[in-house]
């Protein structure tokens, strides 16, 4: 069983994000323009709180001086020493072939599926940190709900490829 | 010195014979007076030297005497400085060290001269001077082109003037400057550098005027000596910073008498940085040490070596790449340690190879 | 909120307590802070003409203090010991810390002003640190350009055994070793006081021995620069020789740059020595005996083995190695994640805490966290 409710549909704005706690991992639930992405909320650089750090837009530069920012929002940078990871695929902003954080899959599933008590594979509702110790996620069959699966990664996006693969964006 | 006029000193000791086919990329020509410059000066500049006894500027970096200036039984039997006699340097370095190609790095402190004009007449003088007196006396000697540095502009006009004689390979840098030479400042020094697909020789030296350490200046030459290092440190990660290599893809940098033990810990914290700070410079596009391995490469004297031989291979390892060390005699300059002995002998033959001689022939695009 | 050590991974379990040498009490308000400690004539200075440091400019950064350790007062990152005491101490099993003050004593052109706001931030220190959390050792702020006025601080002071060092800039006025600074290293070996370098800092000078960079990229790699030439310095001048007892400790600026720097000064002084005849051993041994470093920011190698060659190469210097977090600002290390590699069990105890509790006179043992 992979597959835990975090949030309802719509309770995490375009641009916010969700610190919740799966399996005894912290994990970073992220809403990006429409689209749902999770992160281990562990850099691993020194183990900072990586989901906690602020969002960027993707700098990139051919020349000295040229800046240009795209994707507004979708690079977050580790609140301690500023590693930046796409939060699209979990990769390093600046080595992607080498580092990398772990990312899962996140999708919107309706409350029919999360209600399911006879399906095993229907997922569980998943822990919030908060005021009360483990509390768990209610879902209704009517609801629709974020649901992250610690099994799978996120599939494969849009994102334009990063700097150190030498192409830069349009 | 003592001896007797036209006697030849023998090679010192310290210079074993070693296999045929070494490129010395760290050979300094010496001007041995402002009176060797008058065929390559105008008329104005011949009058003005004469009437006011200018002795040309005066090289700091390197006390006359000073036992790591001099090494023994290289002063001209004619009292003037030691290197600025060819004889000498094929009797001492080219022939008994089989050497096949040798660089010139000329020290003529041009960039220590505030008066612009008299830098750029000086260091065409030199220029012309290197090509009449040395390349076109010596074929195995190829030489850098020395520049008004510290005014990028007129660095890059010398440099279009002289740069595609087929003698120059290399522009000299003294490693102390106004500025970091990344700085956008010589942007236009580096487009002329590119332009004539010369290298920058970034060398021990140099006279800004403003002190080669970040707290004054210090109190000794041996300071001075044994600091320059971290000048070095201090330009490679100008030079990566502020782009140079993303500007200017094609530019190669040579750090001469910089002194090598120090780069893989350095590279180890630059690439840190960068990590932590990537975003404050978007356009260096990977680590720097990547940038490194591939623009920068570095002459092997001094060899600033451990007493281990064990942590001299350490450090040989840590590069991460066979292809940054380029052998160098440093004549007439002395230092601590024999190459062969403390470096060379300890190598691979494979790699003691390449630092002898095909690392600079590939870097140099020196022909066979 | 990073979790408590009772949450941690076993790594943490079997870690000694630490002496931590690089802990940053911040000052709310920079300046601010001190105005209930300065004099009135002093008082009215500043708040009439303000502190004015040799402005070298100005670097835009990217980050701020460590995003997390903004106090839940809302004061600055690292101004209250409560929060330091609750966010690091405890949970992380800190035995000692060492308090570094970032305060705009040292660099001041006006001498007497900076000898003014160095008492008032060691007032600050004992008052608002010192007296509040017995874990705490402090450097001392002194006028360092203004020797004469940084002894009689140090005379001061010097009943106050809980002040372990004195404090100067990463890069001050002249190089550490020439004579000007000689009058405060007497002071300091009279009363067992370390000389602390604490990199960065300027009194208008850029970091590089070649021009101000434009970058804080090329500015935050810069302190093993400054450290070199100031070590190189110390020991040219026959610093160590004048005053034997004197111990040097280098914050904020990594170490993987000292093996290079002993080969290579040594090399120097085998050829150069008549300059200095005063020096009568290599220079290395003179760095061997008297000069300290601490581990942060930790060297990343290419390899974790290089890691260990650099152990290697330091041999018996790794005893002047010493743990620092750099809490609470953003390059600052992690006590359990920072190595590149896990360190035997007699290095963890010497780098913890062993090799600072022997440099400062710390008691303890070095044990396991409970």
């Amino acid at each position: 069983m992979t597959r835990y409710v975090v949030a309802e549909a719509g309770e995490i704005p375009p641009g916010g994000r969700k610190i919740v706690e799966l399996e005894g991992r912290s994990i970073g639930v992220f809403h990006i323009d429409g689209d749902y992405v999770a992160l281990l909320n562990r850099c691993p650089h020194q183990a900072g709180p990586l989901c906690t750090g602020k969002l960027w837009g993707a700098l990139e530069a051919t020349t000295p001086g040229d800046y240009r920012t795209s994707r507004p929002g979708e690079i977050i940078a580790c609140p301690w020493h500023g590693w930046e990871f796409d939060l699209r695929t979990g990769r390093s902003w600046c080595e992607p072939q080498r580092l990398r954080v772990r990312a899962y899959a996140v999708r919107i599933e309706p409350g029919s599926a999360v209600h399911d008590a006879e399906d095993a594979t229907a997922p569980q509702p998943g822990l919030v940190p908060g005021p009360y110790v483990a509390e768990t996620y209610p879902a209704s069959r009517e609801g629709r709900y974020v649901v992250v699966d610690l099994g799978r990664r996120p599939a494969a996006t849009r994102s334009p490829v990063s700097p150190a693969s030498g192409t830069a964006p349009a | 010195m003592g001896g007797t006029a036209g006697q030849q000193a023998p090679a010192p000791a310290s210079l074993a014979s070693a296999p045929s086919g070494l490129i010395d990329c760290d050979i300094h020509n010496v001007v041995p007076s402002t009176q060797a410059l008058f065929p390559y000066l105008s008329a104005h500049w011949r009058e003005h030297i004469t009437n006011t006894l200018f002795k040309g500027p005066v090289d700091s970096s390197y006390p006359r005497q000073a036992p790591t200036t001099v090494r023994p039984g290289s002063t001209p039997a004619d009292g003037g400085p030691a290197g600025s006699d060819l004889g000498l340097l094929r009797n001492q370095v080219l022939d008994p060290l089989g050497i096949e190609a040798g660089i010139l790095c000329c020290a003529y402190p041009i960039d220590s001269l505030h008066n612009p004009d008299a830098a750029v007449a000086l260091a065409r003088a030199v220029n012309d001077w290197q090509i009449a007196e040395w390349l076109d006396k010596e074929p195995r000697l190829r030489a850098s082109v020395v520049v008004p540095s510290q005014i990028p502009q007129l660095a890059a006009d010398e440099i279009d003037r002289v740069g595609d004689h087929p003698g120059f390979v290399q522009v000299f840098l003294p490693v102390r400057s106004h500025h970091p030479y990344g700085s956008r400042l010589y942007h236009p020094m580096w487009a002329a550098i590119a332009r004539h697909d010369l290298i920058g020789g970034i060398h021990f030296g140099g006279a800004p005027g403003n002190p080669p350490t970040p707290s004054g200046w210090p109190s000794y030459y041996f300071e001075e000596y044994a600091g320059m290092a971290q000048v070095f440190q201090s330009q490679v990660v100008s030079l990566v910073v502020e782009g140079v290599f993303d500007q200017f893809p094609s530019v190669r940098v040579a750090l001469l008498e910089s002194g090598f033990t120090w780069l893989p810990p350095f590279m180890w914290r630059f690439d840190k940085e960068w990590r932590n700070l990537r975003r404050l410079a978007p356009w260096v596009k990977q680590a720097p040490s990547a940038y490194i391995r591939e623009h920068i490469r570095l002459a092997i004297q001094p060899l600033d070596a451990p007493a281990s031989p064990r942590h001299m291979s350490q450090v040989i390892e840590a590069f991460g790449s066979d292809d940054m060390l380029m052998f160098s005699t440093d004549y007439p300059h002395r230092h601590d340690a024999d190459a062969e002995r403390a470096l060379l002998a300890t190598l691979p033959a494979m790699l003691a190879q390449k630092i002898r001689r095909e690392n600079a022939r590939a870097f140099y695009r020196l022909s066979s | 909120m990073l979790a408590p050590v009772q949450e941690r991974t076993a790594k943490a379990w079997t870690r000694p307590a630490l002496i931590d040498c690089d802990l940053h009490n911040e000052l709310h308000g920079d300046v601010l802070a001190l105005l209930p400690y300065l004099p009135a004539r002093w008082r009215e200075h500043v708040e009439t003409f303000g502190v004015r440091p040799p402005a070298g400019g100005f670097y835009p950064r990217f980050m701020d203090h460590r995003a997390d350790a903004r106090p839940p007062s809302g004061r600055r990152a690292g101004s209250d010991v409560a929060f330091t005491r609750s966010q690091y101490l405890d949970p992380y099993h800190v035995a000692y810390g060492i308090l570094i003050p970032l305060s705009p004593a040292g660099g001041q052109q006006n001498l007497e002003l900076s000898a003014a706001l160095a008492t008032a931030c060691n007032d600050w220190q004992v008052a608002e640190w010192l007296d509040r959390e017995p874990r705490l050792r402090a450097s001392m702020v002194i006028p360092f350009e203004a020797p004469d006025l940084a002894v009689a601080e140090i005379r001061r002071r010097a009943s106050d055994n809980r002040f372990v060092q004195v404090q100067f800039s990463g890069r001050p006025q002249e190089p550490m070793g020439r004579r000007k600074y000689w009058p405060i290293y007497a002071a300091c070996e009279e009363y067992g006081l370390k000389v602390m370098s604490h990199a960065f800092g300027s009194y208008g000078q850029p970091i590089t021995g070649a021009g101000w960079p434009s970058f804080y990229l090329e500015e935050h790699v810069g302190p093993a620069q400054a450290m070199q030439a100031n070590i190189i310095s110390l020991v040219a001048e026959g610093v160590f020789d004048r005053f034997p007892a004197l111990k040097i400790v280098s914050v904020e600026n990594g170490f993987g740059w000292l093996p290079s720097l002993m080969w290579r000064v040594d090399g120097a002084w085998r050829l150069l020595h008549t300059e200095a005849p005063h020096l009568t051993r290599p220079p290395s041994e003179y760095i061997r005996e008297h000069v300290y470093l601490t581990t942060q920011p930790m060297e990343e190698p290419d390899r974790p083995r290089f890691f260990l060659d650099l152990l290697d190469q330091f041999g018996d210097m790794t005893d002047h190695l010493l743990f620092a977090s750099d809490y609470p600002h953003w390059d600052a290390d992690h006590p359990d994640e920072a190595f590149p590699i896990h360190l035997p069990p007699q290095l963890q105890r010497k780098l913890y805490f062993d090799n600072a509790a022997a440099l400062y006179g710390l008691r303890g043992r070095s044990e396991p966290a409970e």
